[in-house]
């Protein structure tokens, strides 16, 4: 993350920056303010970075594609492309030619609702610097069209040459402590861990050997799929660990019943959640503070997760928990502590074979890391691509699911505040962050609040085609007109009652920054 | 270049100055506005050091070294100095270090001891500021008679967090740290302010009363919310975290953290905590060991499994849980379950 | 030669408080309703400030002619007199100039230069001040002006002006003393650009008004001083920072500036040369401390104004990070004279450390306070004498201060001390930015460390430790010494934390803001052991040390004190009881109702009028 000090440009799209990940944000800010580095902000909302950036885009949401093709277009158009870049490292750049010749910045225009000049001064602003990041989060991925969404700022990235080297590159923000890691330790439905798809016969052989049991070779069924095929009772039993879908899945409604008619339900967490409610075993487990083992952060740094207190009664160390499952199931695991796992970790994903606890002090080690002797890698694709050279894929503008129309006006989005944290099973189990933000709230603008006569602080109802909630206005012109945001993190007003089950083709990611809501006074 | 610092020779690097050369030479130099991480402000003084060729004190931390330099940094007239700039803060200060939260981790009760400052009979008594103290917020106690106008925390406010909610105002010896108007503290709550604060001045409400430094285990760990991965440090007491603070070695967060993880670690020692394994009897959940739980839960898996085959079966693991235990949770899945069907929230 | 005869008023501040406003329309008026063909015209303060409102007339072919302390009523007497009669109206004439270009002098008028405020003085930077209409650059330019501008920007290197600037002698007029030729040359090398030029015009010296007279009177000559120093350096962007409470200044800075720009004396390319250079005002909002040229700086970028610690210096790093040369304004009025006249002429005057010429305001207790410029070197003596006149009939002269609250007093035996830099850091003061307050025997040596650290810790910024509580504990020290509050060791408590106030403090502020008591210690010690030992103040400045005292041999018993107390301190004291009136000490507030209402005059406070009648009167009290 210090790269940011490296960069001549800053591009942040689809990113609260500020309130979702406060700490990233913070070289952000002192690169703007200290090094003179310049900053573009596309989002629909006028977050508070926007106080830093030298351009706000305040683009629709889910017109992501539009606006980055109609920047590849001007870029293109005014030739600002780096040529060498593409001819050396990448492949395919014409059919992305091809398809941007058929698209004018007039249509882009006119699909985001950002005026061309901005789109032209975004253009030549990151086309010119010497070094530019563009940094994205959910706002990009949460949508019926989230691979289109990164694959049109691959494609920016690509014909520009801004990546492979310090300050420049895309980089996803991780919203949670460890979806890295969880990732990269296999918990993703087509990956063994270390990214080795299943469905690959050698992979299966290699942890087949590592694992002395047979490994199906079917890919199986990713979070939402899980969710659908409990409504479809094809799934009769779930053991989930320390989530909560009922707070965090689009279409609670539809989640809650998809969970009820699970046969067997097991969860382990630390609270009584809304999904535990619905078990019919819930383990007792323990938070971060009571147990020994890695995070890895979204610059994929492992660090040292250490134990500080004792989980409170009989709860357990979650991996204890596993192991004691496994071991009674049959599946034998004799691990005496986290280290022992990591070990074994270390073996079966070649990207952390040199990492080891004992390594782990101060900063961690950023992977790959293939030996023991060798210190970490800051950036990737230097010289070349996973794949080899990248490659351009055109990608076209579809818009979202569920558009606004005559019964249900508004298009909501969806995020993170500052104060709380995901379904707010910790924050709002904490006295103070509970205390200081009680309540949910949903933010609309001044113009629409005026035309309904909605008082700022007044509780209004807002529904959808999947579910109603009542929650507080709050009157902010950091929305725009036709534009209403609520906060994800509380269950009394949970936004996800609202959002709909629309899964992105590829990457199976609802599309929870944009659905269709109407609102009314109460 | 070459300096010269208490008959040392030490190796200089350009722009450096002073107090950084001799902290890296091992000396010490007192200090209590001075923060590595903030910019030089030379406000308390107290790393007045000697330069040769200077008649006047030059403080350390906001002097550049230069070739040659001959600097002292020990010496009668600098303690002297010393004594009386603590003798001076000290005489604006209310000196009840019994029930203040900062004992034992305050610098300057820790100056005032090493120079022996005189407290009871402070030659400089007279005045004293008197502002009531401020905290209509969850977080933070802001107890401006103990302030020493460091500057601290204006500064990590204004060039770290770039958030410029305090800043000083009125000027001379009525100089107080203050949000717009004077008003109530209302900012982001990163609680940056807190943790560079070397007096008891600013101090959290959260952990008041809860536990002196020198009772605290302290543990450093990595923050539980979002993906940026700060390091913290756990300060513990009976088995209860009551307090986090930014760790002090190097880490991807630098000192700095958010409201969450400064602040939102109640949730560790809420009474709502599962305690007990829990088995649903009849609609309700019922109390159960361990080994009745396990035995339950494996029975359950092994029937459906037998009954419907292993892909009716799907794990949820949690981007909340450590590499470990989703290494070994998608392991159970996969090699003891017979499915792929495990995955976790990464997409939402 | 003027063909039309001309009005001139003193229109600076010092005029217009005496009341020139009024003589001006009036003058106007008249002239008008008389359909006079003459002009009127208001200049800066010609420096005589203790005879304003000034009304001069100059007559085609006659010298200029000087009535003083004009008011309204006179206009038409004088003008009736001396422009339609070429008679001078002798009730209310000062004095005329020396003759130049051939004029007339009238007779049995006494020259101005030669006068005794006159005599001594050398006019260099005051030049123009009372001689041009300020709001004319013309007139600015018909005295030279701006050709100084000229031959620098199209016959001088920048080195050769430092040059030049170096040899004249020049040291900041600030109060600091630094060279400003090298001053110029460390901004000149300093690495970075852009590099920015300013003007410290934030005096702030309670008494002190020279900068305040010069931007009042000839603002051009500070605007040409700056042009010369921004192409010395290689400055293209200027900022004069006025002080908001110089309204006047202000103003004709701003008209200054804009004449300047239209004449092309400012702004891209000036007059042709090559060189840009524009000059933004910038007004202070009264805060002392934002002097100090840290501070100063802090205040342009918009931040709080606290001074920042040097090294780095502002010529390596000032304004924005950029290397900044400030000078202050008499600093600047100086440079072009410099230039046009050369160095060695500048040079001199004053002595071997000391060139040049200084301007001091000259307040207090003297008789004839007002803005004077001297030779350097000149012996204190002929600036309170000679030209001062000395202090008012009856009183002893005691000290003066220099520097104002960052200076120190001059005692009467070091009366010969002669002003430059060294001599006055020898003697325990410094030359400062041109304050003279002169004390005479009725001055406590006590309270005028008081009055001087009481305006210090005011104005403290607050930001170091020594300044902030150093300077607040040592009045407090102060304040109780003059309320007979005094402890035994004060006076070496006030000497060991002054000491450590001027080594430890951050900025210019707090190190010299003990130098008024630590001075008035070393010179007038007697006086603070008084205080302290005897609680009593010999001036009977003091209210808290001095004691009322009824003469009992005259005490004509008329009652009329004893009603006016009103904590009945008094008893007897009435026809009735046929005693003379007695003070009870203990009771009595030191309201001071009893001697101003008593109509004999026989109350007096103890040793008020002259040290010894402290003896006598604590005789008399029988308690």
């Amino acid at each position: 993350m210090d790269e940011v000090e490296k960069t001549d440009l800053i591009f942040v799209i689809g990113s609260n920056t500020t309130e979702a990940h406060p700490v990233a944000a913070l070289g952000l800010k002192k690169a703007v303010r200290y090094n003179g580095t310049k900053l573009i902000v596309a989002d629909p909302r006028r977050i508070d970075l926007c106080r830093f950036a030298d351009l706000h885009l305040g683009h629709r949401p889910a017109t992501d594609v539009a606006l980055i093709n109609g920047i590849l277009k001007v870029i293109i158009d005014e030739d600002l492309i780096n040529k060498e870049f593409i001819n050396e490292r990448t492949e395919g750049f014409e059919d992305v030619r091809n398809l941007l010749s058929r698209f004018t910045i007039d249509e882009a225009e006119r699909i985001t609702g950002v005026p061309k000049e901005k789109i032209v001064k975004a253009a030549r602003m990151y086309a010119g610097a010497k070094n530019a990041l563009i940094y994205y989060t959910m706002g990009i991925t949460q949508h019926s069209n989230g691979t289109g969404n990164v694959l049109s700022l691959a494609n920016l990235v690509l014909a520009t040459g801004k990546i492979g080297r310090e300050g420049s590159g895309l980089n996803p923000l991780r919203g949670q402590n460890n979806v890295q890691g969880a990732c990269d330790a296999g918990a993703i439905s087509e990956y063994y861990p270390g990214y080795q798809k299943v469905n690959d016969e050698k992979n299966r052989e290699k942890f087949e050997r590592l694992w002395g049991a047979k490994l199906s070779e079917k890919i199986g069924l990713t979070a939402t799929e899980m969710t659908e095929a409990a409504d479809a009772e094809k799934i009769k039993a779930m053991y989930v660990m320390g989530e909560n879908p009922l707070i965090s899945d689009p279409d609670i409604n539809h989640t809650r019943a998809a969970f009820s008619k699970i046969e067997f339900l097991v969860v382990q967490d630390i609270f009584m959640s809304e999904t535990a409610e619905l078990a019919h075993v819930i383990l007792p487990a323990s938070c971060f503070a009571e147990k020994d083992g890695t995070f890895t952060n979204t610059e994929r740094r492992v660090q040292r997760v250490r134990k500080a207190v004792e989980p409170p009664g009989e709860a357990m160390e979650d991996w204890q928990i596993i192991m004691k499952i496994s071991n009674a199931f049959g599946c034998k695991m004799e691990y005496e502590h986290p280290s022992q796992i990591m070990d074994e970790l270390a073996l079966s994903m070649p990207q952390c074979a040199g990492i080891s606890f004992d390594r782990l002090n101060g900063l961690g080690i950023q992977w790959p890391c293939p030996d023991k002797a060798h210190p970490g890698t800051r950036t990737l694709h230097k010289e070349r691509f996973t794949r080899g050279k990248g490659l351009f894929k055109p990608v076209e503008y579809i818009p979202p699911r569920e558009l606004p129309d005559k019964e249900y006006p508004f298009t909501l989005t969806t995020g993170r505040m500052l104060t709380h944290y995901h379904t707010g099973t910790m924050t709002r189990r904490s006295a103070g962050t509970n205390e200081h933000v009680k309540e949910g709230y949903v933010e609309i603008s001044p113009e629409d609040a005026n035309r309904l006569n909605i008082k700022n602080g007044e509780k209004i109802r807002v529904s959808s085609r999947r579910g109603q909630i009542d929650i507080k206005a709050k009157v902010t012109t950091m929305v725009s007109p036709g534009i209403v945001f609520i906060p994800f993190h509380f269950k009394e007003a949970a936004a996800n009652v609202l959002t709909s089950r629309e899964l992105d083709p590829i990457a199976k990611i609802p599309e929870l920054k944009s659905c269709a809501v109407k609102i009314e006074k109460k | 270049m070459k300096v010269i610092i208490d008959n040392k020779e030490i190796i200089a690097n350009e722009g450096e100055t002073v107090l950084e050369a001799a902290k890296r030479a091992g000396l010490k130099i007192p200090t209590l506005c001075h923060h590595p991480r903030l910019s030089n402000y030379g406000g308390c003084r107290v790393c007045v050091v000697e330069v040769g060729g200077m008649n006047r004190l030059i403080t350390s931390c906001t002097t550049p070294v230069s070739d040659g330099m001959v600097v002292t940094t020990d010496s009668p007239k600098i303690r002297e100095t010393r004594k009386t700039l603590l003798e001076l803060i000290l005489s604006d200060h209310p000196n009840d270090c019994m029930t203040c939260d900062k004992t034992g981790e305050c610098a300057l009760q820790d100056l005032a001891y090493e120079y022996g400052a005189n407290v009871k009979e402070n030659p400089y008594d007279g005045a004293m500021r008197q502002y009531p103290t401020e905290d209509k917020n969850q977080f933070i106690i802001r107890d401006f008679s103990k302030c020493i106008l460091c500057a601290k925390c204006t500064r990590v406010c204004d060039e770290v967090r770039a958030v410029g909610a305090i800043d000083i105002m009125k000027r001379g010896f009525y100089a107080k740290v203050a949000t717009s108007f004077d008003g109530v503290l209302d900012c982001e709550f990163c609680g940056n302010c807190v943790d560079v604060c070397p007096v008891g001045s600013l101090t959290e409400k959260l952990a008041k009363g809860k536990g002196r430094t020198w009772e605290t285990g302290k543990v450093d760990t990595i923050c539980g919310y979002c993906g940026v991965g700060c390091g913290i440090t756990l300060h513990i007491k009976d088995n209860t975290v009551i307090k986090v603070t930014p760790t002090e070695k190097e880490s991807v967060n630098n000192g700095a953290l958010c409201v969450k993880g400064k602040f939102a670690y109640d949730f560790i020692n809420n009474k709502d905590r599962l305690t007990r394994p829990l088995i649903k009897k009849d609609d309700k959940f019922v109390e159960a060991s361990w080994d009745e739980a396990i035995d339950y839960t494996v029975k359950r898996l092994k029937e459906i499994k037998e009954k419907y085959g292993s892909n009716s079966i799907g794990g949820l693991s949690s981007a909340r849980c450590t590499n470990e235990e989703n290494y070994i949770f998608q392991k159970f899945i996969r090699a003891g379950i017979g499915t792929n069907n495990v995955d976790h929230c990464a997409r939402y | 030669m003027t063909t039309k005869p001309k009005i001139i008023i003193g229109m600076g501040t010092c005029g217009l408080a005496a009341g020139a406003r009024a003589v001006f329309e009036e003058a106007e008026k008249y002239i008008h309703e008389k359909k006079i063909g003459a002009q009127v015209i208001g200049v800066g303060c010609i420096g005589m400030c203790h005879e304003e409102p000034l009304l001069d007339i100059v007559m085609p072919k006659r010298t200029r002619v000087i009535y003083s302390r004009v008011t309204a009523d006179m206009i038409s007497k004088i003008i009736h007199s001396h422009i339609q009669k070429d008679k001078p109206e002798k009730g209310h004439v000062l004095s005329q100039m020396l003759p130049d270009d051939g004029a007339n002098p009238y007779p049995s008028i006494p020259y101005y230069e030669e006068m005794p405020f006159n005599k001594k003085q050398h006019r260099i930077v005051l030049k123009n001040c009372g001689f041009i209409n300020p709001l004319s650059i013309n007139e600015y330019i018909a005295r030279d002006g701006y050709e100084a501008a000229k031959n620098v920007l199209f016959s001088m290197k920048p080195e050769e002006i430092i040059d030049t600037v170096k040899r004249s002698g020049l040291r900041g007029r600030g109060g600091g003393g630094f060279p400003t030729g090298m001053k110029w040359e460390f901004c000149r090398k300093a690495e970075g650009s852009p590099k920015y030029l300013i003007c410290n015009a934030d005096e702030g010296d309670p008494g002190a008004f020279m900068d305040r007279s010069v931007l009042e009177g000839d603002p051009h000559s500070v605007i040409e001083g700056m042009i010369i120093a921004a192409y010395a350096i290689g400055a293209n962007q200027g900022y004069i920072y006025v002080r908001a409470e110089y309204p006047l200044a202000v103003k004709h800075l701003k008209v200054a500036i804009a004449q300047a720009r239209e004449k092309d004396f400012l702004g891209k390319n000036i007059l042709g040369s090559g060189f840009d250079f524009d000059i933004d005002l910038k007004q202070g909002a009264g805060a002392f401390v934002c002097g100090e040229e840290t501070a100063l700086i802090a205040s342009i970028e918009g931040e709080r104004g606290m001074p920042r610690s040097k090294p780095p210096f502002p010529a390596n790093k000032g304004l924005w990070g950029k290397p900044t040369n400030i000078n202050n304004v008499e600093t600047f009025a100086n440079v072009p004279q410099i230039i046009l006249k050369g160095a060695d002429w500048y040079a001199g005057f004053g002595t071997e450390k000391s060139k040049g010429t200084k301007v001091f305001a000259l307040t207090g207790k003297i008789k004839r306070p007002g803005l004077i410029e001297v030779p350097m070197g000149i012996p204190l003596k002929e600036i309170i004498f000679d030209i001062g006149g000395g202090v008012a009939d009856g009183s002893r002269f005691k000290a003066v201060q220099t520097g104002g609250p960052s200076g120190g007093c001059i005692p009467a035996e070091l009366i010969d001390t002669h002003v430059e830099y060294e001599s006055l850091i020898a003697a325990g003061t410094m030359m400062g930015s041109g304050g003279m307050v002169v004390m005479d025997d009725s001055n406590c040596m006590v309270e005028m460390a008081r009055f001087f650290l009481n305006f210090s810790t005011d104005e403290s910024c607050g930001k170091c430790v020594p300044c902030r509580i150093g300077t607040k504990r040592l009045l407090e020290i102060l304040e109780r010494i003059v309320a007979g509050k005094a402890k035994e060791n004060d006076l070496e408590l006030l000497a060991s934390l002054g000491g450590t106030v001027k080594t430890a403090s951050l900025c210019g502020l707090g190190q010299t803001a003990p130098n008024p008591v630590l001075s008035m210690i070393r010179y007038f010690r007697d006086e603070y052991v008084e205080h302290i030992k005897d609680k009593s103040c010999r001036t009977g400045t003091c209210q808290a040390l001095s004691r009322y005292i009824v003469n009992l041999d005259t005490c004509k018993m008329c009652g009329i004190c004893v009603k006016g107390c009103p904590v009945d301190a008094i008893a007897d004291g009435t026809k009735k009881t046929k005693k003379p009136a007695l003070i009870d000490d203990e009771k009595c507030i030191r309201c001071g109702i009893c001697f101003e209402k008593c109509p004999f005059g026989v109350i007096y406070t103890k040793g008020a009028k002259k040290a010894g009648h402290v003896k006598e009167g604590l005789s008399e009290v029988k308690v």
